[in-house]
C-alpha cells in the first residue's frame, strides 16, 4: 500500500483546530523558528482513517486468527477491560497532582486501584510487595537486578556473575549485562530442564543470583527448583524467577512458596493486557521481604485513616526507574480482569492453557519430533528436524500454516532446540479451533513428504510474499524522508 | 465457567482421554506437594456491571474536572476522535511484535510511517520504532552515546526534567560513569559552565528544549564545541513546540529523544507514554529498540520488516545494545494517526495556539501585583512564575476554586519554593484563563491575610 505521505494532497486537512481567542503582540522568535513546516502528510479525516483501517487488514491479530506464538501467551483481551480502560477520571489524570502539597488526596481512586492490585498481585506469586512501576517485562527485570545489586552491596558481598540457563529468553542476559554482571549459561539436560551438575559446578561465592523462568522455555516445570533455590541461597545468591509464564501455574504454585526472592509479571500475558503491536506492556515487580527495603520509589501505601498515600522516603531505596507510577492504563486492565476472573477463573486459566498444550502435544507427537517427551505445562516445543531433512524447514512451516488461516507458532526458538516450533494454545481457543490447527500442521508434514519442492512457495495469500531482509539490512531505509545508508 | 474459555465439560473429557490422564490435575503432577501454594485466596468472579461500578465508584476519587495549567513534561491535549477510532481495531490492538511480516504489514508500515515522522519532527535522520517512555528514552540515550565514543562522563543541564535526571542516575549506580550537572539561573542554562564541563572524557552532553522551565533555545554553539572534544549532543525534546521551534537536527544535535505523550495520548496517571528516539544516519547501528526497514518481497513489491535485528537482546543476548523487547507500538501507532491528523498546517497551528495562549496567560499574570514571570529567554507553552509566598500553598488552595494552577518548584529545586511553572495548551480558553488569573489573584489576597494559611 502507499505510504500516508504519497497519499498526501496539499491544502487537505484532517482536523480543525480551535480558532485562537487570544490576540497577543508577541510573534514566536524568529531566530528560534524552523526553517520549514513540518513535512507531515496533508489528507482529509476520511484518508486518513482509511489508510490506517485498511492497513489494519494487513495483520493477523488474536481478534481475527489463531495465534499460537509460544512463550506471548496471545490469549484473547476480553473487551470490556479496554472498556474500563477509558473511564476519563482515570484517562484524564496528571500523574504530577499526587506531587503537590497534600496531592494525593486528589488521586484516591488511582491510588486504591494500584494498592489493591499490588495485594492481588502478591496473593497470586508469594511476594511480600510489588512495585507497579516497571514499564514492560524487560524492564521489570532491569528493575529485579539492580535491587539485586543492592542488595549485595548492601551486605558488602563481591558479586560478579548472573546464572540463566541457555533456554533463557534472551531479555535475561541482557539485562543481566547492562546492569553491570557478567553472565554464565547452564545448559539443559536430556529432560529439558537445567542441568544440575553443571549448575553446582558454577556456583562460587562470586555468584549473584539466578535468573529462572518456571516453567522454562521448554514448557517444562523444574521438580528440583527447591534444591536449586537451596544452592542459590547458600552463597547469599538470588532467586530471581522470570514471570513469563506465570499463566501456567496459577493456584497451582507461588514463585514466593518455592524459594524466589524476586520477580517480574508480564502484566500482557498472564492478565491479558493487548499486546499492541508490540506493547505497551507493565512489568510489575514482586519481592519477598530480604529485598523490600531495596523497591523503587514511589510506592502506594494505605495510612490509618484508610487513606492511600505515596511514599518516597525509603532510605534503602534503588530510586527512580520510571517517570511515575507504572502504566496505569495497562495495569487497571489487569485489575478489571483480577476481578471479573475471581478465584475460580484465575484457577481456571491455567488448568485449560495446559490442558490445551497437552492436547496438542498428544496429538502431534509422532508426527513431528519431541525432543522432551513428557509432560509439559501452558506450552509444547516440538522440532521439525524429520521435516527439514525432507526440505521443508520450520520456517516453511510458518508460513505454510499463514497460508491456512493460522499465525504460525514461534519457530527458531529456544535456541535449544534445533528448528523448534513452540506452540502456546492458551486458554481462550476452543477445542474446534485447535484440532484445526492440528489438522494443518499434519498437513504441512504431509507436503514435506508428498512435494517438499512447494516449501518454499508460502505463504502465498498474504499481501506480500517473503521479504528480503538481507537487503532491508544492506539498504537501509527506515525513513521516508531520509535514505539512510 | 468464565466467558474467555471455551472448552465444555464434554470437550475436556475427550481432550484428557486424547491425552491419556483421568484429571487436569494429572498434568500438573511436576508440580510436587511440596511446590504447592501456601495460600491462593480470592473473591468469586464479578459480572462486568459490578466490576465497572466498583471501579466508577474509586474512579470517582479522583479529582476530576479540573482547569489545568500543569505540565512538567505532561500535557492536556485535545486527543482527535479518530486516533481513537483508529487504534480500537483488534487487528492492531491484539496482535503482536511483527515477527511474521507477511502477516504485520499493517504494523510494520506503520511504525515506519512513524519513523518518518519523528524525522520529520525533529529534523533528524532516522528514528526508532519507540521506547517506553521520555525518560528512558533518555537514559537510553546516555547508554548509546557511551557506546558510540566509549566514554565514561555524562553532563547534564539543570534543565532536564529532574524526573528524568533522577531515573539516570538510578540506572547508572552499579556502572562506572561520572556525572556533572550544570545549574540553571531563572531558568535559562548556565552555558559557560556546560561549555567548562565538556572535555575529551565527555561522552555526551545532555540538554533539553524546551527545558523544565519552558524556555527555548539555540543550542548550536554548544553544539559546535561538543563536537570539537568529540562530545555528542542528546536533546530531550517537546514534539508540539517543533510544529514552530528550529529543530534539533538544524541545531546539530547527535540523539534526540523525547516524550510523545503530547501526540494524542491522555495523560492516563503516569502511562502508557510514548518515548521516541531519534538520532543521524550514521549511529543508526548503536540505537536500541525495534527499527523497521523498506525492503521487497519475491516479486519486488514494497514491503516492511523489522531490521538490524542483530542489534537485539532475542538475537544478541548478553550483546545487546539494550535489554528491550516489547516497546509501546500502539503508542506510536496513536502518535502516528495524531500526526497525520493534524497535517502539515494543522501542527503548525495547534503549536502556534499553545504558543499564544501561553504568551496571553504570562500577559495577564504580570499584570497581578507581586506575581513576577521569571525568564531569560523566550518561552514556548510553559514559563516559570514567583510568587511572593510558597508557591505549593497557592497550588493546593486553587484546587478548591478548580485549577490545578500550575507545578510548584521546590519540590525538585531545592530554594526555589516560591517559584512554579505554568502551562497552557490549546485547551484552555481565554475565558478559562481570565478565571484562572482572577482566582490567582484572590488566593494570594486570601493567603496574605492569613497568619496560619499553609499549616
Amino acid at each position: 500500500m502507499q505510504l500516508i505521505f504519497e497519499k498526501s494532497v496539499p491544502g487537505q486537512r484532517g482536523f480543525l483546530n480551535s480558532r485562537s481567542d487570544v490576540d497577543v503582540a508577541v510573534a514566536f522568535p524568529a531566530e528560534l523558528a524552523r526553517a520549514e513546516d513540518c513535512p507531515l502528510p496533508e489528507l482529509s479525516e476520511l484518508e486518513v482513517v482509511r489508510h490506517y483501517t485498511n492497513l489494519s487488514k494487513y495483520n493477523f491479530s488474536i481478534d481475527t486468527h489463531f495465534y499460537p506464538l509460544g512463550s506471548c501467551t496471545m490469549k484473547y483481551n476480553p473487551k470490556f477491560c479496554e472498556e474500563i480502560a477509558q473511564l476519563p477520571e482515570f484517562t484524564q489524570l496528571h500523574p504530577l497532582l499526587p506531587q503537590l502539597r497534600h496531592g494525593d488526596q486528589f488521586v484516591q481512586g488511582a491510588l486504591e486501584v494500584l494498592y489493591e492490585l499490588e495485594k492481588w498481585m502478591c496473593e497470586m506469586t508469594g511476594m511480600d510487595a510489588i512495585t507497579m512501576q516497571p514499564l514492560a517485562g524487560a524492564h521489570g527485570e532491569l528493575t529485579g537486578v539492580m535491587m539485586m545489586a543492592a542488595y549485595h552491596k548492601a551486605r558488602g558481598n563481591d558479586k560478579r556473575y548472573i546464572i540463566v540457563p541457555d533456554s533463557a529468553h534472551g531479555t535475561n542476559p541482557a539485562t543481566a549485562r547492562i546492569a553491570g554482571y557478567e553472565t554464565i549459561a547452564i545448559p539443559s539436560d536430556a529432560n529439558g530442564v537445567m542441568d544440575l551438575e553443571k549448575l553446582k559446578e558454577c556456583i562460587t561465592d562470586e555468584v549473584a543470583g539466578l535468573m529462572l523462568t518456571c516453567p522454562n522455555t521448554h514448557g517444562l516445570f523444574n521438580s528440583d527448583i527447591d534444591k536449586i533455590a537451596e544452592m542459590i541461597h547458600a552463597v547469599d545468591g538470588i532467586m530471581y524467577y522470570d514471570g513469563a509464564n506465570l499463566n501456567a501455574i496459577l493456584g497451582r504454585c507461588r514463585p514466593g512458596d518455592i524459594g524466589f526472592d524476586v520477580m517480574h509479571i508480564n502484566t500482557h500475558k498472564t492478565f491479558t493486557t493487548p499486546h499492541g503491536g508490540g506493547g505497551p506492556g507493565a512489568g510489575p515487580v514482586g519481592v519477598t521481604e530480604k529485598l523490600t527495603p531495596y523497591l523503587p520509589v514511589s510506592r502506594v501505601i494505605q495510612k490509618e485513616d484508610g487513606a492511600y498515600a505515596l511514599k518516597y522516603d525509603y532510605p534503602d531505596t534503588i530510586g527512580y526507574i520510571a517517570s511515575f507510577y507504572g502504566n496505569f492504563g495497562i495495569l487497571l486492565r489487569a485489575y478489571a480482569y483480577i476481578l471479573l476472573l475471581g478465584e475460580e477463573g484465575l484457577r481456571a486459566v491455567s488448568d485449560h492453557a495446559v490442558l490445551n498444550a497437552n492436547y496438542i502435544k498428544e496429538c502431534l507427537k509422532g508426527i513431528y519430533h519431541l525432543p522432551f517427551d513428557r509432560r509439559c505445562m501452558h506450552e509444547v516445543v516440538f522440532s521439525a528436524k524429520n521435516q527439514a531433512e525432507r526440505g521443508m524447514h520450520a520456517l516453511d512451516i510458518a508460513k505454510f500454516l499463514i497460508d491456512q488461516g493460522f499465525h504460525p507458532p514461534t519457530v527458531y526458538f529456544p535456541l535449544t532446540v534445533k528448528e523448534s516450533i513452540m506452540i502456546e494454545p492458551t486458554e481462550t481457543e476452543s477445542k474446534a479451533t485447535i484440532d484445526a490447527f492440528i489438522e494443518a500442521m499434519m498437513a504441512a508434514d504431509q507436503l514435506s513428504r508428498s512435494a517438499p519442492e512447494q516449501a518454499h512457495q508460502f505463504p502465498a495469500t498474504t499481501p506480500v510474499t517473503r521479504p528480503d531482509e538481507v537487503k532491508a539490512a544492506r539498504d537501509l531505509n527506515t525513513s521516508y524522508f531520509q535514505k539512510t545508508a | 465457567m468464565i466467558p474467555y474459555i471455551a472448552n465444555t465439560e464434554q470437550e475436556v473429557e475427550k481432550m484428557l482421554a486424547r491425552i491419556g490422564v483421568a484429571s487436569i490435575d494429572d498434568l500438573f503432577a511436576d508440580i510436587r506437594n511440596r511446590h504447592r501454594p501456601k495460600s491462593f485466596r480470592f473473591p468469586a468472579g464479578l459480572s462486568e456491571f459490578e466490576v465497572i461500578s466498583t471501579l466508577r465508584a474509586a474512579a470517582s476519587r479522583n479529582k476530576s474536572g479540573l482547569i489545568s495549567f500543569l505540565g512538567g513534561g505532561y500535557y492536556d491535549h485535545y486527543v482527535p476522535a479518530a486516533v481513537n477510532a483508529v487504534i480500537s481495531r483488534g487487528e492492531f490492538y491484539t496482535a503482536y511484535t511483527p515477527y511474521q511480516p507477511e502477516v504485520a504489514q499493517g504494523t510494520l508500515q506503520a511504525l515506519y510511517e512513524f519513523q518518518s515522522s519523528i524525522c520529520a519532527l525533529t529534523g533528524m535522520e532516522a528514528a526508532n520504532a519507540s521506547l517506553y517512555d521520555g525518560g528512558t528514552a533518555l537514559y537510553e540515550a546516555a547508554m548509546m552515546a557511551v557506546r558510540i565514543n566509549g566514554r565514561s562522563k555524562i553532563v547534564m543541564d539543570g534543565g532536564v526534567s529532574p524526573i528524568y535526571r533522577k531515573i539516570l542516575r538510578t540506572y547508572t549506580t552499579n556502572l562506572n560513569y561520572e556525572f556533572a550537572e550544570t545549574p540553571v539561573t531563572h531558568g535559562h542554562s548556565d552555558r559557560d559552565e556546560i561549555i567548562r564541563q565538556l572535555d575529551k572524557d565527555t561522552a555526551a552532553i545532555i540538554l533539553q528544549n524546551p527545558n523544565f522551565f519552558g524556555a527555548m533555545d539555540d543550542h548550536a554553539d554548544i553544539v559546535t564545541r561538543a563536537h570539537e572534544l568529540g562530545v555528542l549532543v542528546i536533546e530531550s525534546v517537546y514534539p508540539i513546540a517543533l510544529g514552530l521551534m528550529k529543530t534539533p537536527g538544524e541545531m546539530g544535535a547527535d540523539i534526540v529523544t523525547g516524550e510523545g505523550q503530547s501526540l494524542g495520548l491522555p495523560l492516563n496517571f503516569g502511562g502508557p507514554y510514548l518515548g521516541f528516539m531519534a538520532t543521524r544516519k550514521k549511529y543508526i547501528r548503536k540505537m536500541p529498540g525495534r527499527i523497521v526497514g523498506e525492503t521487497v518481497d519475491e516479486n519486488g513489491k514494497r514491503c516492511f520488516v523489522n531490521t538490524l535485528q542483530a542489534r537485539e537482546q532475542h538475537i544478541r543476548r548478553e550483546k545487546a545494545t539494550s535489554n528491550i523487547c516489547t516497546n509501546v507500538s500502539l503508542c506510536a501507532l496513536r502518535a502516528l494517526v495524531f500526526m497525520s491528523l493534524m497535517g502539515k498546517q494543522g501542527f503548525k497551528e495547534l503549536s502556534t495556539l499553545n504558543f499564544e495562549k501561553a504568551e496571553y496567560t504570562r500577559q495577564r499574570l504580570e499584570s497581578i501585583d507581586g506575581v513576577e514571570v521569571k525568564r531569560s529567554a523566550p518561552t514556548f507553552n510553559e514559563f516559570t512564575i514567583l510568587l511572593p509566598l510558597a508557591a505549593d500553598c497557592v497550588v493546593e488552595r486553587m484546587i478548591d476554586k478548580g485549577f490545578a494552577a500550575g507545578f510548584p518548584l521546590g519540590r525538585y529545586y531545592p530554594g526555589m519554593e516560591d517559584y512554579m511553572i505554568v502551562a497552557v495548551t490549546e485547551k484552555r480558553t481565554r475565558r478559562e484563563i481570565d478565571a484562572y488569573v482572577t482566582a490567582l489573584e484572590t488566593t494570594l489576597n486570601e493567603l496574605s491575610k492569613e497568619t496560619a494559611a499553609c499549616s
